[in-house]
């Protein structure tokens, strides 16, 4: 199994760096004041109920939702208030792994992975464009779908594939919106390993979004837990769960004794 | 007798459900009229996406061709059919080619084209685009710096567009194909001597208000397929909604636009 990497939090810039983030649909406040920093290198595993604005907050990051209030920025840039054309050059920098893999189903796997590159490096040539297909495939383990349909793939094969898809424009920073929800144990272990094999291999900074604590454990070197639209505590693993807050306990056993 | 109930006077009386709907319905109009502009504004901006324009020309155009050709034809026997007894009563029935020629080009064939194109192409935008947006793809898109707008909208609509036009004169041809073998059948009517009759009576007027109409029927179909399916919601669910009301939608327009449309041309005539 791979071992996540050892974090200096001193003296670095962080990649991502959040302030009184707040984030409401009509009258429901769904981000209430968000302050984080993720540096260089760093798995943060943010972990929360359903319909606590995970989804939301890394949506915001990647500029697909607008922040009420707040700042929010990525890679030294706010992402609410750059013109199009910098989101668009930002946005490549960004890998976003969908809850629900969102590979385009009329293609096949290799037009999948050739479109964010054919259409955002224009210059390319078709072998550079197969090289890059090929290597990203050989690293998530699936270089023998290469000619398959989104529909012919099995649930932890669209994972692996959605998560190729945004490594072949050798992102800074991966958002996982849930990366192991809805896989069986096994599956699950596989994408945890390969999260972590994203993070040596690729340097990368993520956000994990998950409400799996054995994914959170395995991938993050730091996790926070989100509960009211805030942060309630940003710790690692350890710190975050020896604790007899009474939110964060119910979170823990309700996971460990409903999951095992 | 009961006594009087005391009415509170600090509750607000509940909305009528008609002013609701009559919210949501006018809401809807201006939605439509914001993504009409939105896609003014990005049809002439850059990158332009010629090669899935061609693709999408096929896909509604070549892929559309056996079905209206079927009803094309089938339409030009059917009336050619129906209209004989009424003709032949007046004894008129060698003024058959000219009543069949002009139904067909000025009415049949782009409103029996673009209700099929609303039927096939329209519910088939609303419902990949539904499923696309439910499925987060065009969140996909957008977050891997393609304009999914630009990419999946402007295609379909440019698409249909252009090629609505030419279904028509295809149908308008077949249409008028199966009225010819029907008349040839019956009143041995010659190929030189029906198309003379036959096209002695259109004019150009005609032709090109035919092209005109279903300009803007391609359009509105291209318009409500895309609209309901970018902006369908709750899962599953809402991919079949948005594929029946891109349907729905559009054939009601196409009929609000066939009623005024008319108006113009004959006055003009
Ligand atoms: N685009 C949207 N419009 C309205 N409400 C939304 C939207 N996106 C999310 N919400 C609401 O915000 C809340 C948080 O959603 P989400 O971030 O998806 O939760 P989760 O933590 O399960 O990912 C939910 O109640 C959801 O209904
Ligand atoms: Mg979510």
């Amino acid at each position: 199994m791979a071992d996540k990497k050892n974090i200096q939090y001193d003296d670095k810039e962080p990649v991502i760096s959040i302030r009184d983030l707040k984030k409401s649909f009509g009258t429901l406040n769904v981000l209430n004041g968000i302050d984080v920093d993720i540096f260089k290198g760093e798995n943060l595993a943010v972990l929360g109920r359903s319909g606590s604005g995970k989804s939301v907050l890394i949506k915001i990051i990647s500029g697909l939702l607008k922040p009420d209030s707040g700042m929010v920025k990525v890679l030294g840039q706010e992402v609410d208030k750059i013109s199009t054309a910098a989101l668009q050059q930002l946005r490549l920098k960004i890998g976003f792994s969908f809850q629900s893999s969102a590979l385009y189903d009329s293609m096949s796997v290799s037009e999948n992975l050739a479109f964010p590159l054919v259409r955002n490096r224009r210059n390319l040539s078709t072998k550079e464009v197969n090289a890059a297909i090929e290597s990203v495939l050989n690293d998530v383990g699936l270089s023998q779908t290469i000619n398959q349909m989104p529909s012919e793939l099995s649930g932890g094969q669209k994972k692996r594939i959605g998560i190729a898809r945004t490594l072949i424009l050798q992102p800074e920073i991966m958002l996982y919106d849930e990366p192991t929800a809805g896989l069986d144990p096994i599956t699950c272990i596989e994408i945890n390993n390969l999260i972590v094999k994203v993070q040596q291999q690729y340097n990368t900074s993520s956000i994990i979004i998950t409400h799996d604590l054995t994914c959170a454990k395995t991938t993050a070197n730091r996790v926070a837990m989100i509960l009211d639209g805030k942060f309630l505590t940003t710790g690692s693993f350890e710190e975050v769960f020896n604790t007899e807050d009474v939110a964060v306990r119910t979170f823990y056993d309700y996971n460990f004794i409903n999951s095992k | 007798m009961e006594p009087e109930m005391e009415i509170p006077v600090t509750t607000k009386p509940e909305k009528f459900v008609v002013s609701k709907n009559a919210d949501s319905f006018f809401s809807g109009i201006y939605n439509v009229y914001v993504f009409i502009g939105r896609f003014f504004k990005e049809v002439f901006s850059r990158p332009f996406e010629f090669k899935e324009v061609i693709n999408q020309c096929y896909q509604v155009g070549y892929k559309s061709l056996p079905l209206v050709s079927l009803t094309g034809f089938i339409t030009g026997i059917v009336f050619t059919k129906q209209s004989r007894p009424s003709l032949s009563n007046f004894g008129a029935s060698s003024w058959l080619p000219s009543l069949i020629s002009i139904a067909i080009i000025r009415a049949l064939a782009p409103l029996v084209t673009a209700l099929i194109a609303a039927g096939k192409v329209g519910s088939n935008m609303g419902a990949e685009l539904g499923s696309m947006k439910v499925t987060e793809q065009i969140d996909a898109m957008e977050v891997s710096a393609t304009n999914p707008f630009k990419f999946l909208v402007v295609t379909r609509v440019l698409a249909i567009t252009f090629m609505l036009p030419v279904l028509v004169l295809y149908t308008g041809f077949i249409g008028m194909i199966g009225a010819y073998l029907n008349i040839h059948a019956n009143e041995l009517t010659s190929f030189t001597a029906f198309f003379k009759s036959a096209f002695g009576t259109i004019s150009f007027l005609d032709i090109f208000s035919s092209i005109f109409k279903a300009t803007v029927y391609g359009f509105t179909i291209g318009v409500a397929g895309c609209y309901q399916g970018f902006y369908a919601q709750n899962g599953t669910q809402g991919v079949g909604r948005a594929a029946n009301l891109a349907v729905v939608l559009s054939m009601f327009l196409i009929f609000l636009e066939e009623m005024v449309i008319v108006q113009f041309v004959n006055a003009i005539r």
